[in-house]
């Protein structure tokens, strides 16, 4: 079974990011990047699946400039077999994604696609349930446990109040949840193994897709900033302020 | 135009975050059509008949729609899609599992968990876990949209009479099944939907010692939460966490214990209306954001606090 990575190029989850002073957008300008903490999970979960014998090959495919080539060598480096890098500008809305990840899945025919929840910059959480609906599979979303029995898979999914666990018929869709694994680093030599890794460019043109949108950014504002209020001196004196001052108890 | 709100339910209660999604739709503008999809699930579409802000609620009641499958609801949404401009849905875990896919079975982007309505198109969400806050308009012809509860006032649950249509054929996929779940079992009050919340950080120790938290909610009807860095260390499971990776909370009063606010955490709390912290690092970032806070050793102050509640 071949087994497709989606991965995403995002800001990384250490900095802390800046609004433009004209509003238009943060500013991404010399701020360090780096692979998306859940893509990161979905990865290991391809190269364990790989590492158990049940996954044959782990293709990582990613949409956007040259620059997220550096992501995708850092996937092939943990364990990746090949890369694909589709060719737009950074930053396409979550359909036209799904709409090129979904030919790139005609194309590759894998048997699970992994891909993480949500991006940490857009926070959509949508890519790997619009894939699922694009190719008509099923999906396992929010994963905490991923086991393939035969044609089958059986997905253990952090949802509120607990824990859901579904049976999908492959090829399936996988989006990762924080605790499906905790991704490995990549070693020295895999590093340097990871340069001579095929890694495939394609245009949307090639898989006959346009990218564009219906949704425009008018602006964006630095959330609504928290005064720090008082220290007290003693829990008396905390309960005080919270009966009489904050009547919240 | 008329707008189709989809129920959070259990099959066999509604979910109080639908009466705050419902909000949304009222600022948004319109007609509300209720959606209650589920198995044997009259009751709740009885409750959800008596609020005044639905005109009219539609069941769709069959086995397909019990576990609310994201393969079965999608379907069923793209075939009453016709008849709205709006489909809005609860951002919860269900929520955020089946509507992206109505969106993508529609062709059109879903926007994701609104915090406010500035017009029928045009609305406001958070981005960076909340470390900044976008404006975005949409020309699609039909808004797909989650929304996050905690941001919307809830509306009046009692006093209208909606009709109640029940709607469709069942939509079943075929290509997946539930096998089971694993749900706490709790007498607290949810997280997302408590108002007033009890935290513990990595501070607490281990997990026992959360007991001395669970002691406090009791008094105070609150619920109890947990930063990452708790769930990490195995203190509490993850249904527990609240912030960027877990859940967003904003209730009346939120007591962070041992939580040093960490970014990731202080995004998923820091829209309640009073913060507390209880912490013995007088450094600590949650103090910069806490209304009142306290130094002192969470052992001390914890018990105290319960007498004194």
């Amino acid at each position: 079974m071949k087994v497709l990575v989606a991965v995403k190029r995002v800001i990384d989850y250490n900095v802390k990011v800046r609004v433009k002073a004209d509003n238009s957008d943060v500013d991404l300008a010399n701020v360090k990047m780096a692979l998306n903490p859940f893509c990161e999970i979905a990865i290991e979960e391809a190269v364990r699946l790989k590492e158990a014998g049940t996954a044959s090959e782990v293709v990582v495919v990613s949409i956007g400039s040259k620059s997220c080539e550096e992501q995708i060598r850092t996937a092939l480096a943990l364990g990746a077999d090949r890369g694909v890098r589709i060719d737009t500008e950074d930053g396409p809305d979550s359909l036209s994604v799904s709409k090129l990840l979904a030919k790139v899945v005609e194309k590759e025919a894998p048997g699970m696609v992994i891909l993480g929840k949500q991006a940490i910059d857009s926070d959509n959480n949508q890519t790997g349930q619009m894939l699922g609906a694009l190719l008509d599979r099923p999906q396992g979303t929010f994963a905490s446990e991923v086991k393939v029995d035969g044609d089958k898979v059986q997905v253990t999914r952090e949802v509120d109040g607990g824990l859901q666990t579904v049976e999908l018929a492959m090829p399936a869709i996988v989006t990762t949840d924080l605790r499906l694994n905790e991704p490995r680093y990549a070693s020295l030599p895999n590093i340097m193994k990871a340069k001579r890794k095929p890694l495939e460019v394609i245009s949307p043109d090639d898989l006959g897709v346009t990218v564009s949108s219906n949704l425009s950014l008018l602006r964006v504002d630095p959330p609504a900033e928290r005064q720090a209020g008082i220290m007290v001196g003693s829990v008396d004196e905390l309960v005080e302020k919270l009966r009489n001052e904050a009547k919240v108890i | 135009m008329t707008i189709l709100v989809i129920a959070e339910h259990d099959n066999n209660e509604l979910k109080p975050v639908t009466l705050n999604t419902l909000s949304a739709a009222t600022a948004i503008g319109g007609d509300i059509h209720l959606l209650v999809a589920g198995s044997n699930c009259q009751a709740v579409a009885e409750t959800a008949a008596q609020i005044p802000a639905v005109a009219k609620v539609l069941l769709a009641d069959n086995a397909a729609y019990e576990h609310q499958l994201a393969e079965n609801m999608s379907k069923l949404v793209q075939t009453l899609a016709s008849d709205y401009g709006h489909i809005l849905a609860s951002a919860t875990t269900t929520g955020k599992n089946f509507l992206p896919r109505v969106a993508a079975l529609l062709d059109v982007n879903q926007i994701s968990d609104i915090i406010a309505v500035e017009s029928a198109d045009t609305f406001k969400r958070p981005i960076y876990a909340g470390n900044a806050i976008a404006t975005v308009q949409s020309s699609d012809t039909v808004k797909v949209i989650t929304v996050r509860g905690t941001a919307f006032d809830a509306v009046e649950s009692a006093g209208g009479s909606a009709e109640v249509a029940a709607i469709g054929e069942a939509c079943d996929a075929g290509i997946s099944s539930f096998v089971g779940e694993e749900l706490a079992e709790s007498d607290r009050p949810e997280l997302t939907a408590a108002s007033v919340v009890v935290s513990g950080g990595r501070g607490m120790g281990n997990g026992e010692n959360f007991d001395l938290l669970y002691s406090v909610a009791d008094k105070l009807g609150a619920a109890v939460g947990a930063s990452r860095a708790a769930v990490d260390a195995g203190f509490v499971p993850n249904d527990m966490q609240v912030g960027q990776t877990g859940k967003m909370v904003a209730p009346d009063l939120y007591i962070a214990v041992g939580i040093s606010g960490a970014i990731q955490h202080l995004a998923g709390m820091k829209d309640s209306k009073v913060i507390v912290a209880i912490n013995k690092d007088e450094e600590a970032p949650i103090f910069q954001v806490a209304d009142y806070g306290l130094v002192a050793d969470l052992f001390e102050a914890v018990p105290e606090l319960e007498t004194k509640l």
